[in-house]
């Protein structure tokens, strides 16, 4: 049976970073810009799979397990860092949010 | 063409589109549905690559417990995003340059990459069956890497306090 080559993954893999990175650097939304980080943290559990076929080896599923859970603990929180900035601010376009750019 | 390469270009196609439909899409909320499909989409491929346990993970995680706290906040803020996705300015040009140099330097090395032509042990199917379930899986998690596994754990236990402390705005 031919099977897909890891390459295809790969490849499939860096897509999916450049789409969430172009996302994040476009986008004003900081809701948006978040969502595109989950997708870049996705593109790096696909690529961590697709070594883990490759080589057969189980130790690739721990890696996406434990950027899943960190990507739960890092929404949580960015989430109410954003909810708070909307609180105090009334926006959450990130160009309006630049008190401690200076 | 195989059944597996049929799946894995519906799969593939599924998940890019779905994720430019993320960053494309004006209202917030229909760009979370985007993520969701992509999420979706993207465990698909997960169980082509044999990763069954993960792929159930980021259907139950992902896409269902991290999407719901988005669109709760996407809701409790009730955002009218006006206006265009992003005025044309020098620094997103040089952005989307970048990326899509990035994009190009990525896929020329991954070609280059020895061996990452063809999986050797795919036609062993002792080892196919075992490979990522959520035995083999727990077999390793629970032993080699067990204190990872606990960290992770008071990580969490972390970010719920933090959360409720930097939200809540007065305590």
């Amino acid at each position: 049976m031919p099977v897909v080559p890891t390459v295809n993954y790969l490849i499939l893999a860096a897509a999916l970073f450049c789409v969430g990175m172009l996302g994040v650097l476009i986008r004003r939304n900081a809701l948006v810009v978040f969502m595109c980080i989950e997708l870049m943290l996705n593109a790096a559990n696909l690529t961590f799979l697709a070594f883990a076929r490759e080589r057969g080896d189980v130790t690739g599923h721990i890696s996406p397990f434990f950027i899943i859970a960190v990507a739960a603990a890092e929404a949580a929180v960015g989430l109410a860092i954003v909810i708070s900035v909307f609180r105090n601010r009334g926006t959450v376009n990130i160009e309006e949010i630049q008190s401690m750019k200076h | 063409m195989s059944a597996e390469q049929v799946l894995f270009w519906a799969f593939a196609v599924g998940t890019i589109g779905s994720a430019v439909g993320v960053i494309f899409v004006r209202n917030p909320v229909a760009s979370a549905m985007s993520l969701v499909a992509s999420f979706f989409f993207l465990a698909g491929i997960y169980v082509l690559l044999w990763a069954h346990t993960i792929a159930v993970l980021q259907v139950l995680v992902y896409a269902g417990a991290i999407m719901v706290l988005f669109l709760f906040v996407i809701m409790l803020l009730s955002l009218n995003d006006t206006g265009p996705i992003a005025q044309v300015s020098l620094s997103r040009v040089a952005g989307a340059l970048a990326t899509a140099a990035l994009l190009v330097a990525l896929v020329q090395a991954f070609r280059k990459l020895p061996g990452s032509g063809t999986v050797e042990w795919a036609t062993d199917a002792g080892r196919l069956a075992s490979v990522g379930t959520s035995k083999q899986l727990g077999a390793v998690l629970y032993t080699q890497w067990l204190f990872p596994f606990e960290a992770v754990s008071l990580l969490l236990l972390v970010a719920i306090v933090g959360a409720v402390v930097v939200a809540k705005s007065r305590i």
